[in-house]
């Protein structure tokens, strides 16, 4: 047998399809309850269930917003969770268009023998997990995978135990009838130059179409979720938006097949001005892409956001504001229209948001 | 280091950009000694180097043909070979926007432990070989791995085996300025299904993929070679459109963008098949980041050789015959072909033959 084509198949590629419209992309807040507390931590804001209710609400209800995104990718509590006057956050989205996601991955365990190399957990019972998760109204999966770069890494043990790993949770998904985000994220923490995290990109990124097929993903059903290919966060040279956008499409146009709907790439560590502009070079290219290129953003799109809200009810519109700002500019950019003049970018936007060695 | 970026680099790209121009195709004209041997017989004609030498020459200097043809691929004998006035095949090909190319596979051995599965030998002394055909004018080259579909084939090992050898012939290829053409046929042999050949040719390609991509191949610089997804030589024929929906799913499922031309080969079918089936390709309305085209021997040939029959005075003939086809392909590289050249009978006779080999 060739790809899956089982019950799903239709609709896993009509919903692919959906998620990857030119001016859509994902806002990414599937922070698990760790991480969000971090980032709650750092607005002076307690991490309680109604305070992640809250920002989450403050998030999906923000007007003007949905018209820029195509889907959310979830924790599991919030696919759960309502908004204050009792509505389902899964439905709230839904009206708006806006397909909700979950992110379906355990995190990450180290792998022996290697110099701190990890792969992702998350298999056990995941079929069942995922009809659970469809039946309550999602539509898409995330798993990421994390791969660093360093003398002998990414090993040819760690890039076979993430790639294999993320082909196998692909399957499941599609069995279940959600559309896989395969996210195999390469770190941009080190010294290296944007040559070699090309090198390891291509090279990751063809472990997992090698393994993806092996496994029979249907890949009109599926999206990637890749790192830009940019220079390691501690490297002398920073690279300008066209020359990552040249290496970026370059790496893609060797490994992705053109099957794949589209691609919506992580922000990693990067400000919200730099993700911006990075896409937007990357959709201003003259070359031949026959996938969307588009946005895949939690800290990218929610930085500002939270600095304004700062767990403050008065602070909700002004937010809000905030993240249509984030969320247009990155619209404009999956069209190659965004200009630099015009928007409202603040300090805040500009300020990098790497984490060294970040765990969800 | 990423994909190749040595001396070559610039020009690779460049030839393979060029030999992908819509509108023209490849033909292959590079039948080794033995397999010439059999064309000839089948129209009466003597095996013998004059005979060869008339064959190629009536193909590269039939008028108006050129216009059609980025490439042709010769067998080493050809590419040293000149017309009667004594001017080199190659000068010929080149004063015609023709880029020569070269076979530079050894042919298949069987592998140990399978069902008759074939691996294909060439590699020794290949970086020697690649330069003296750089040098005598040739820029590209071609390799054949052969596969086939039975019950519990193409195994993994011929998989691997065949996908590693053409990875390795491509990147020493590169690295002495020739863009390796890649060519993993999978043979139409069997009463398989459509669906079957689709598994099959996708499970192939990836594995070639990944094997150019661990080998560090310049894709950008290079070209495939690959079967269209038709059912096996003995299962019920299927129309052009279901042909070419396959066939574009599976490259779009497997071949990455950075490939800029595909040309397909023909196997056993037949002239107005094989125009038919590229035609309905590149009229599919899908994306298609590659050009789509031809590397057609056969599917070139059949009627040029009858009319021929190694006479001088159908000279004209057989070239009129070669410009017909040579211009129907082309048409089909661009969706439009009518199927005027289908004409009388002619070109619609089945080119199979089992377990073929070159």
């Amino acid at each position: 047998m060739s790809a899956y084509n089982g019950k799903y198949a239709e609709e896993l590629m009509a919903t692919a399809k959906y998620l990857a419209t030119p001016g859509k992309g994902i806002l990414a807040a599937d922070e698990s309850t760790g991480t969000i507390g971090k980032r709650l931590a750092s607005i002076n804001v307690e991490n309680l269930e109604n305070n992640r209710q809250a920002l989450r609400e403050l998030l999906f209800t923000a007007p003007e917003v949905a018209q820029y995104l195509s889907g959310v990718i979830l924790f599991e509590e919030t696919l759960y969770q309502k908004t204050q006057d009792g509505k389902p956050f899964v439905e709230v989205l839904k009206e708006k268009g806006v397909l909700p996601g979950i992110k379906v991955d355990k995190g990450t365990v180290e792998i022996y023998g290697t110099n701190g190399e990890t792969t992702t957990q998350g298999h056990d019972n995941l079929g069942q997990r995922c009809q659970k998760y469809y039946d309550a109204g999602a539509r898409f999966a995330k798993w990421r995978a994390v791969l660093k770069i360093g003398i002998t890494e990414p090993s040819e043990l760690a890039t076979q135990l993430n790639a294999q790993g993320l082909a196998r949770y692909a399957i499941v998904c599609q069995e279940n009838g959600l559309v896989p985000i395969v996210e195999p994220e390469v770190l941009t923490d080190g010294d290296h130059s944007i040559e070699q995290c090309a090198a390891v990109t291509e090279r990751v990124l063809a472990a997992c179409y090698k393994a993806l097929n092996d496994q029979h993903v249907l890949l009109e059903g599926s999206l990637l979720k890749p790192n830009m290919v940019t220079p390691g966060s501690e490297a002398s040279c920073k690279a300008s938006p066209e020359e990552i956008a040249k290496y970026t499409v370059r790496t893609l146009q060797r490994t992705v097949p053109p099957a794949v709907p589209g691609i919506v790439f992580l922000s990693g560590g990067q400000s919200e001005e730099e993700a911006t502009q990075n896409l937007n070079a990357i959709n201003a290219l003259d070359t031949v892409k026959p996938w969307t290129l588009s946005f895949s953003f939690g800290r990218a799109l929610q930085a500002t956001v939270l600095k304004t809200w700062s767990g403050k009810k008065e602070n909700v519109d002004a937010a809000q504001k905030a993240l249509h700002v984030r969320a247009k500019s990155n619209s404009e950019a999956t069209l190659g229209k965004y200009g630099t003049g015009n928007q409202e970018a603040t300090a805040t936007g500009k300020e990098s948001l790497h984490v060294k060695d970040y765990n969800y | 280091m990423s994909a190749y970026t040595g001396k070559y680099a610039e020009e690779l790209i460049a030839t393979a950009k060029y030999i992908s121009t819509p509108g023209k195709g490849i033909l292959a004209a590079d039948e080794s000694t033995g397999t010439i041997g059999k064309r000839l017989a089948s129209i009466k004609v003597e095996n013998v180097e004059s005979n060869r030498q008339a064959l190629r020459e009536l193909l590269f200097t039939a008028p108006n043909v050129c216009q059609y043809m980025s490439g042709v691929i010769l067998f080493e004998e050809t590419l040293y070979q000149k017309t009667l006035e004594g001017k080199p095949f190659v000068e010929v090909l080149k004063e015609g926007g023709v880029v020569p190319g070269i076979k530079v596979d050894k042919g298949t051995v069987d592998l140990a432990g399978t069902n008759g599965e074939t691996t294909t030998q060439g590699h020794d002394g290949l970086a020697q070989r690649c330069k003296q055909y750089y040098q005598a004018g040739a820029r590209f080259s071609k390799w054949r791995a052969v596969l086939k579909i039975g019950a519990i084939e193409p195994s993994e090992l011929a998989i691997q085996q065949n996908a590693q050898g053409l990875a390795r012939y491509a990147i020493i290829c590169q690295e002495n300025g020739l863009v390796p053409i890649v060519e993993p046929e999978i043979l139409v042999d069997g009463s398989h299904s459509i669906d079957k050949c689709a598994e099959v040719t996708e499970r192939v390609l990836a594995a070639c993929y990944k094997a150019l991509n661990d080998q560090k191949v310049l894709l950008e610089g290079t070209l495939l070679k690959p079967n269209m997804v038709t059912p096996g030589s003995d299962a019920p024929k299927l129309s052009a459109e279901e042909i070419a929906k396959y066939t574009v799913r599976s490259l779009q499922r497997t071949v990455p963008p950075a490939v800029p031309g595909i040309v397909f080969l023909s196997g056993g079918q037949s002239e107005e098949e094989a125009t038919s089936n590229l035609n309905a390709m590149n009229a599919l309305d899908t994306i298609k980041p590659w050009t789509l085209s031809f590397s057609f021997g056969r599917a070139l040939q059949a009627t040029v050789l009858k009319t021929w029959a190694g006479k001088k005075e159908n000279l004209e003939a057989a070239q009129n015959a070669l410009y017909i086809r040579a211009k129907a392909n082309s048409e089909a590289t661009l969706g439009k072909y009518g199927g005027s050249a289908g004409a009388a009978g002619v070109g619609t006779e089945s080119l199979h033959v089992k377990d073929y080999k070159y």
